[in-house]
């Protein structure tokens, strides 16, 4: 297929940007998005053009290095990461939009590549349990109820992309954030930190110009772990019972 | 070696879950008295002795123990505090949402529900109104054939004029609006709905915000569209 | 920075010696090496009496050593927090945008430990054992049982930092069994239990960056090696961002970049996984170990066409309940439900009847080749085989099947757009793993002093193939366990002097990255780094793959020569270095690949045995098995860089089997 694209150029964090339109043909529907983007690269490399930077690494959707919003959409119109998009998505001569994550906390570097470092800053002040290597009892001596256990899991399994942060309307990362607080708040060895974890994650993602939560959903909708807006209220509970006590 | 990285506390309110949670608590106060003002309204319908009676006992609530209006002021202040806070924290939090996304989507799509995304504006909205209502019938500075004490004539009289009864729809159908995102969001940002594996929780509030808007816009509306249509006189 | 015309650079003296085509299929004998570091004695009490001998470093005086770890995956990311933990100051890289991507992330299956939770006669001795023959006796013993004695102890450091691994309804650990061994010791999180791994170090590295114990460098790679007085002193390593190429000082480096797998082009590595830092360390004075030591894992999905940019692996589960099979005719193009079953060739079952459809990755993986090389693979290119659930279906049920499989069923179908329970499942087998790597001692340690390599980037473990859910094991092991203990011997050990800032080595090493950087710049040729490394990565694939002959491997040989050749004829890399220019960062890492795949076919060439992952046609059994030669090859091939364009030095380390006799193994 044939398509028009209209990417966003950017050659710094402090350089003005801009949407450039390209075409590309003979697009499979077999590929991915990011393969799709790879055929335009080697089209832009000859010609002796800057090809469009964008992240991207495992390219099997668990590595949360890619991402950008195609046609308004993170990730686009399917419910998974970039890298796992399909042209089969898209039809003959479709134009598609396709932009950075936008957020004053994810500040881009080039084109499609932001920073998100803010997450790593947001893990460190709390998003842990301290154990110290060597410092474990015997992986039995705590049973964890099954429940707790894939509850846990079910929220461990962010991988960080930011996809949630793109689709808010505040750019807030609150399910980021909520989602690392039930994983680990969940879990019996969590419990001591738990008070504090919460406190800090919340201060450090405010620290970062992350917005707040309006409820909107559009996070859960976009992320692509299917991480739901439950978690949102559960940061609520441990965050006000955290501060009460 | 501890090592403790955990930062000192910091007050509830300098952080966006607390502001939240004080907008919840402060709208939830709010919409309490709704409910009771709502109440109130429909005596309206059993005539004038009816409503300027229950208007002249909210006068005389505690007494003995308290003086000549004092509840009266009391609930004002609460109101006035309630009011206070929502907006305060509306406004910061509002700034702060615009400032976390500088730079706009060029290709734009429509996003949440309505309800959801009219919450500023609604709220903004709900704010000029309160200022146009008590100046309507608290005061009567804009009402010119009111008199004090008389609340049944002086309703009566407003939605007499056009422009008085319009805005009075307008506005309960922002509340309406208002309500439906507004006491879902507030039991989410109390983490009172999210009991995980127990999903009816969320639902049940998702039903009972959408029922809390219709029966208070409806008993709301109710009143102007009497006099407007004449049922009241 | 201005482009040089081409010329200039291809006439410079300097640029055609070090890039020079080398056609070598020679090599130079070099002397016999041992690991000295592992004490003598009986081999359960060999790890304990190394960490009692092994010096320690008093804590006031730990924050004034610095260790560069490079890389955050299991490995790295374990060996950073511990280390900081244990009051180092620790400098790391990523060349990610953040130390939870490293690609350990995309591990699926599990991770073992001889845990015995299930009372099925698992024990350490068990899973030792297991992995001395596992890969296929080319392992050295002491390091394989420290490996399995660690174990046990990882799994509980894991619960503890908040894995959330499968569990019973009572609330103890789930384990399964996986790769083919009888006891169920793999314990794992659904299946991405490499991210969870992963997160959990990522988070305690977190802890650390965030207190000021680790000086985090994301989207930072190391370009060289700075090596003082014969020590290694630093790294000299490019921020990604800006592309400033800068020098790092410490008293260690510890290697934990994974494994070269990405050589091939198409493999189940991420993208930006590469060879560079072993590479480099290699030419600086580091042996290589049994580079030909790849591993290939049947179950990947194949190909659809030259746009494929990498391939994605499917857990080996499936053929649990699947059937593999191929038409019987060649060119049979017709679709899977027009053939029948007369006209089907079931031939892992038809082969292997005792294993049938679940013999090992290598055997699985070879016989796909035969058949896709007589003609009768399946779908777009022939680069396929079905792997059929419609008997599973039939026998349990559409359900029991979506229960076991829904997910991967899921993942088939997202990327292909097929449904498996319709249609059956193309497979193919495709790269995954490297055994091989930076030889090291008993402590870890590189053949240069002070210069560390843990996890997939070094040789220790795996021998000639490497066991399900092992992985995971190793790079944990070594981060958590193993390197901290020995890394504080080789400090206490060594002067705290440090190198200063203007030392003439340092400007010198610089100036040679950059050199290497703007050559790449200024060629301005024709072709993207992508064909470039599509068509090597083919070529080995090709002669150096699943299945290796002399004649391929000299094709090869003479080929990668001219290859390199051609690239610094013809690359084409827009833009300038300081800046952040992803075609140049690729370029980069092909220049290493180029040598690195020489060194393997040589490596491969050499090796005329067959034994695990390494497969030489001229060396099977009657019954097509591959065929070890204990003889003359129980020995690990170390290999020195002799310097551009000189055939390598051939160092052998010889294995002793005191406690696992080797034998042959069958499946048939």
């Amino acid at each position: 297929m044939n398509l028009t694209l209209r990417i966003w150029r950017q050659s710094g964090p402090d350089q003005p940007g801009g949407l450039t339109a390209y075409q590309v043909t003979g697009i499979s529907e077999e590929m991915s998005f990011l393969e799709m983007l790879d055929t335009l690269n080697e089209e832009l490399i000859l010609r002796g053009d800057q090809p469009v930077a964008f992240d991207h690494d495992c390219r099997e959707g668990i590595c949360g290095a890619c991402g950008m919003v195609i046609n308004g959409q993170a990730h686009g119109p399917e419910r998974t990461t970039t890298c796992q998009l399909h042209m089969r998505h898209f039809s003959d001569g479709d134009t598609i939009d396709v932009e950075p994550w936008r957020s004053a906390a994810f500040p881009v570097v080039k084109d499609l590549v932001v920073d998100r470092s803010a997450f790593d800053r947001i893990i460190g002040s709390g998003g842990y349990i301290t154990a110290p290597t060597g410092s474990a009892p015997d992986a039995h001596a705590v049973p964890v109820p099954k429940e707790a256990a894939d509850l846990a899991f079910e929220h461990a399994e962010c991988i960080g992309c930011g996809a949630c942060v793109a689709a808010c309307p505040n750019g807030s990362a609150m399910l980021f954030t909520a989602a690392k607080v039930v994983h680990l708040n969940v879990l019996p060895q969590g419990a001591p930190e738990r008070r504090g974890r919460v406190r800090s994650m919340v201060a450090a993602m405010d620290a970062e110009g992350f917005g707040g939560c309006t409820n909107t959903g559009e996070c859960a909708t976009a992320c692509p772990k299917g991480i739901g807006l439950n978690a949102i209220g559960t940061l609520n509970r441990e965050f006000l019972r955290g501060g009460r006590r | 070696m501890a090592l403790t990285t955990h930062p000192p506390r910091a007050p509830l309110w300098r952080s966006t879950v607390g502001k939240k949670a004080a907008m919840a608590v402060s709208g939830l106060v709010l919409l309490a008295y709704l409910v009771a003002h709502m109440l109130g309204n429909l005596k309206i319908f059993f005539g004038a002795g009816e409503l300027n009676g229950y208007a002249a006992w909210l006068r005389t609530i505690g007494r003995p123990f308290l003086g000549h209006e004092w509840f009266l002021w009391m609930a004002r202040t609460v109101l006035l505090a309630a009011v206070l806070v929502h907006g305060t924290a509306a406004y910061q939090l509002s700034r702060r949402d615009l400032a976390a996304r500088p730079t706009g989507y060029r290709h734009t799509r429509a996003r949440a529900s309505y309800a959801t995304r009219t919450m500023r504006w609604g709220g903004v909205i709900l704010g000029l109104f309160i200022v146009w209502h008590i100046l309507d019938l608290t005061t009567l500075t804009v009402n010119s054939r009111a008199e004090q004490g008389h609340p049944y004539q002086n309703v009566v009289a407003s939605f007499h004029t056009w422009y008085s009864g319009w805005i009075y729809c307008l506005a309960m159908l922002a509340l309406g609006l208002h309500i439906r995102h507004g006491f879902w969001s507030a039991a989410q940002t109390l983490g009172l709905n999210s009991q995980h594996g127990n999903p009816r929780r969320d639902r049940v509030l998702k039903l009972a915000a959408n029922a809390l808007a219709l029966l208070l816009t409806a008993g709301f509306l109710s009143v102007p569209i009497a006099v407007m249509t004449g049922a009241v006189k | 920075m201005t482009h040089h015309p081409q010329d200039e650079y291809v006439n410079d003296e300097r640029a055609q010696d070090e890039y020079a085509p080398t056609a070598f299929a020679q090599y130079q004998e070099g002397d016999p090496i041992a690991d000295t570091k592992a004490p003598a004695g009986p081999i359960e009490g060999r790890w304990d009496q190394r960490r009692f001998e092994a010096r320690l470093v008093n804590p006031a005086n730990r924050r004034g050593r610095t260790v560069i770890v490079v890389g955050t995956g299991l490995a790295g990311g374990a060996a950073g927090a511990t280390l900081a933990e244990q009051g180092y100051r620790v400098v790391q890289f990523c060349f990610q945008d953040s130390p939870r991507r490293a690609h350990s992330i995309a591990a699926q299956g599990g991770i073992n430990a001889a845990k015995n939770y299930r009372n099925d006669g698992d024990s350490i001795r068990r899973l030792f054992y297991d992995t001395v023959k596992g890969g296929d006796f080319r392992a050295r013993e002491s390091n394989v049982h420290r490996l399995a004695q660690v174990s046990v102890e990882i799994i509980d450091q894991c619960v503890a930092q908040g894995v959330p691994f499968a569990r019973e309804y009572g609330g103890l650990l789930d384990t399964r069994s996986f790769g083919g061994v009888q006891v169920s010791r793999t314990f794992y999180a659904r299946g991405q239990t490499g991210q969870q791994l992963l997160l959990g170090a990522y988070q305690a590295l977190s802890r650390q960056i965030a207190a000021g114990n680790v000086e985090m460098h994301a989207r930072t790679e190391m370009l060289d090696l700075l090596v003082v007085d014969g020590r290694a002193r630093g790294i000299v390593a490019r921020d990604l961002v800006t592309g400033q190429v800068r020098t790092h000082l410490a008293d260690a480096v510890v290697l934990a970049t994974g494994g070269y797998g990405n050589v091939f082009h198409l493999s189940t590595n991420a993208k930006n996984s590469n060879a560079t830092a072993i590479w480099r360390a290699h030419r600086r004075g580091a042996l290589f170990a049994n580079p030909c030591f790849t591993q290939i894992h049947p179950t990947c999905i194949p190909r659809s066409g030259d746009h494929q940019a990498k391939l994605t692996l499917m857990s080996e589960s499936l053929r649990n309940d699947g059937r593999i099979w191929v038409p019987r005719r060649p060119g049979d193009t017709r679709p899977p439900a027009q053939i029948s079953a007369a006209e089907r060739d079931y031939y892992l079952e038809r082969m292997y009847p005792s294993f049938g459809n679940l013999v090992p990755r290598d055997i699985a993986s070879r016989a796909a080749k035969v058949v896709c090389d007589e003609g009768r693979g399946v779908g777009p290119g022939g680069q396929g085989v079905y792997l059929d659930f419609a008997d599973a279906i039939e026998r349990l049920g559409r359900e029991a099947v979506a229960a076991r499989y829904g997910n991967l069923f899921e993942m088939y179908q997202r990327i292909t757009a097929e449904d498996p329970y319709q249609v059956p499942m193309r497979i193919y087998p495709a790269i995954h793993y490297t055994m091989g790597g930076l030889w090291v001692d008993y402590d870890l340690q590189t053949t240069v002093p002070g210069l560390f390599a843990i996890g997939e980037a070094n040789f220790s473990d795996h021998g000639a193939n490497r066991l399900g859910a092992s992985a995971l094991m190793q790079g944990l092991a070594d981060g958590y366990f193993v390197l901290p203990a020995t890394l504080a011997d080789y400090l206490a050990r060594t002067p705290g002097a440090p190198v200063a800032a203007d030392h003439p080595q340092i400007a010198e090493l610089e100036a040679e990255v950059a050199d290497r950087l703007n050559l790449l710049l200024a060629v301005d040729g024709d072709r993207t780094p992508e064909s470039f490394h599509r068509e090597l990565g083919e070529l080995l694939w090709n002669e150096c793959g699943m299945a290796r002959s002399e004649a391929g491997l000299r094709r090869a040989l003479e080929r990668i020569p001219q290859l390199r050749a051609e690239f610094w004829r013809r690359i084409k890399v827009p833009g300038v270095g300081e800046e952040f220019n992803q075609t140049l960062e690729k370029a980069n890492r092909l220049v290493d690949y180029f040598e690195l795949a020489e060194l393997m076919c040589l490596d491969a060439l050499h090796r005329t045995e067959s034994c695990g992952g390494h497969f030489r046609v001229e060396s099977q059994t009657a019954d097509g098995e591959a065929a070890r030669d204990d003889e003359a090859f129980a020995y690990v091939a170390a290999w020195e860089f002799a310097g551009p364009g000189r055939p390598p030095v051939l160092h052998r380390e010889q294995l002793a089997f005191e406690h696992v006799h080797p034998t042959q193994r069958s499946y048939a």
